[in-house]
């Protein structure tokens, strides 16, 4: 039972991180960098009145 | 759920979501931690006999309550990705900040292996005691558990922490049940601490080389602020979620020593080869709901772990590719998900590598040491922070009391825990030295040409006093 057990978590396993992978190229294929790397460290609204973050739009 | 899509002339801006609570932030601080209640701390145990473990339990209680206090107030200011990195590079500079950036990568890729390394051997241990037959091979299991937990950091944080929430809880509750189990109101009926309890067997010098296993009560709660660009509030639910998770860890531990050192022999509970001292606890209390319950818990301490360690890894991998620390590559953010997809899909092999090949022992002491190497620049950090920014020039979410008295007694603690870890580790203590020397050597020739630095300091303070 073990044996078998132990062969599905490989199976499990593969389809998993197949799944990641594909989503992943498609991800890369269908966004370009500039939008994929646009994100920017923001600020929180504690600080709303403080003004706002470099390259922020809020 | 909100929308973080903000147009930034032609280009959509995408950024990591604000949906977590307080409840998540615990989640995800306690669920990295908690796993070293059921196992690791016991080695303290060895070295300086029970009270020893006890001392050593709470004199990196304090050093952690520290971390806490320092961490929550530096946190609820920066709401950012990266956390004491991100720290770091506003009130030190960039080879600090890089420097911090790799030890929380370690510290957090390292125990994520030793986690999901334990989730195997106890499905060994358990299968073989609750029935009778046991898988030949551990490392299908280490595998599936971290293909799972990466799934669920690849597609949302939110998910992510609930689930964390909920196994972590399930496990701190297993702790209370086996707690209530061995009629502590009953001294002598089950719990047998008249007859147990000894001397120090080694003395006080037994005591100090045990605070480097006391670290494993604690070690991982300054993860809390890796979520601090996804909470909703960071000011509020830092904070909260912070002191919260540390005071859980601390009735948590005291709750483990009481009960470990109750039932088991000092010797046996600190031997080498006892993985989970309280499973082995439940095992021998005679109740087969309690066996079972406290297998459950150990089991999901470890998977809560690991779960959190992924999502703090690739934040910090994540932030410090988007400073351009390391390549721009790595701070790409899904466009659906709002993760950072690409850190997460590079760290997790190395975790699984690690996993597989590397003795639990090791992975841990590299896991402890980049943490400890973490705390050490804490109270600098502190430092810098109060006298670049003092009290009422900026905003404070969370303001810690005694300063400077908490950064000195974390810096001394840590000094302290240093020559422990020396005693017992010190090739691996100076191997890692070794490593952050040569990375840092490599940052300064190579990589911080790439650096933007003006681009980095993106919190809306003002001019640090005395600029």
């Amino acid at each position: 039972m073990w044996a078998s057990l132990g062969w599905i978590s490989w199976a499990v396993s593969a389809v998993l991180i197949l799944w990641m992978v594909w989503d992943f190229l498609k991800v890369n294929r269908s966004f370009g960098e500039d939008v994929l790397l646009s994100s920017r460290e923001g600020v929180d609204e504690l600080f709303a009145d403080s003004g706002k973050a470099r390259g922020t739009e809020r | 759920m909100s929308e973080q899509v903000a147009v930034q002339g032609q280009t959509k801006q995408i950024n990591l979501l604000k949906v977590l609570g307080p409840v998540h932030v615990w989640a995800l601080g306690v669920g990295i931690v908690l796993v070293g209640e059921f196992m690791g701390w016991n080695y303290g145990v060895g070295k300086g006999g029970a009270f020893g473990a006890l001392i050593s339990c709470w004199v990196i209680g304090l050093l952690y309550t520290c971390v806490a206090m320092i961490d929550s107030e530096i946190t609820s200011t920066v709401a950012a990705a990266g956390g004491q990195y991100a720290q770091a590079k506003h009130t030190i500079g960039p080879l600090m900040a890089f420097n911090v950036g790799l030890y929380l990568v370690f510290a957090y890729t390292m125990l994520e292996a030793g986690d999901v390394q334990v989730v195997g051997f106890l499905i060994q241990i358990g299968a073989t005691d609750l029935l009778g037959t046991a898988p030949t091979h551990w490392e299908p299991w280490v595998v599936l558990s971290l293909a799972i937990l990466a799934l669920l950091n690849y597609r949302g944080v939110f998910m992510t922490l609930t689930v964390n929430f909920w196994i972590t809880f399930i496990a701190f509750l297993s702790i209370i049940v086996l707690f209530f189990g061995v009629k502590p109101w009953s001294p002598g009926e089950i719990l047998l601490h008249k007859d147990l309890l000894t001397d120090l067997p080694y003395g006080w010098l037994g005591v100090f080389a045990a605070l480097h296993f006391g670290i494993w009560f604690y070690l991982g709660i300054e993860g809390t602020c890796q979520a601090a660009e996804e909470v909703r509030s960071p000011g509020r639910a830092l904070p909260l979620g912070t002191i919260t998770g540390i005071i859980t860890l601390l009735i948590a531990a005291a709750l483990t020593w009481y009960v470990a050192v109750g039932l088991l022999p000092w010797e046996y509970v600190g031997w080498d080869l006892e993985l989970a001292p309280l499973y082995d606890v439940a095992k021998i209390s005679g109740s087969k709901f309690l066996h079972i319950f406290l297998f459950i818990g150990t089991l999901f301490s470890a998977i809560a772990s690991a779960n959190g360690c992924i999502n703090d890894a690739a934040r910090a991998w994540f932030s410090m590719g988007r400073d351009r620390y390391l390549p721009a590559w790595f701070a790409a953010v899904h466009p659906k998900y709002r993760t950072p997809f690409r850190s997460i899909i590079f760290l997790i092999p190395i975790g699984i590598i690690f996993a597989i090949y590397v003795p639990l022992a090791q992975v841990i002491t590299f896991s402890i040491l980049s943490g400890l190497l973490n705390y050490t620049f804490m109270p600098i950090n502190m430092w810098k922070f109060r006298k670049m920014w003092p009290l009422g020039s900026i905003k404070r979410g969370f303001i810690h009391p005694f300063h400077p008295l908490p950064a000195i007694v974390l810096l001394v603690l840590c000094i302290a825990t240093f020559f422990a870890i020396y005693l017992g580790y010190g090739n691996q203590l100076l191997a890692m030295m070794l490593f952050y020397i040569v990375a840092s050597l490599w940052f300064v020739v190579f990589r911080y040409k790439y650096v933007r630095r003006g681009d980095q300091f993106t919190m809306p303070w003002p001019k640090p006093l005395g600029y």
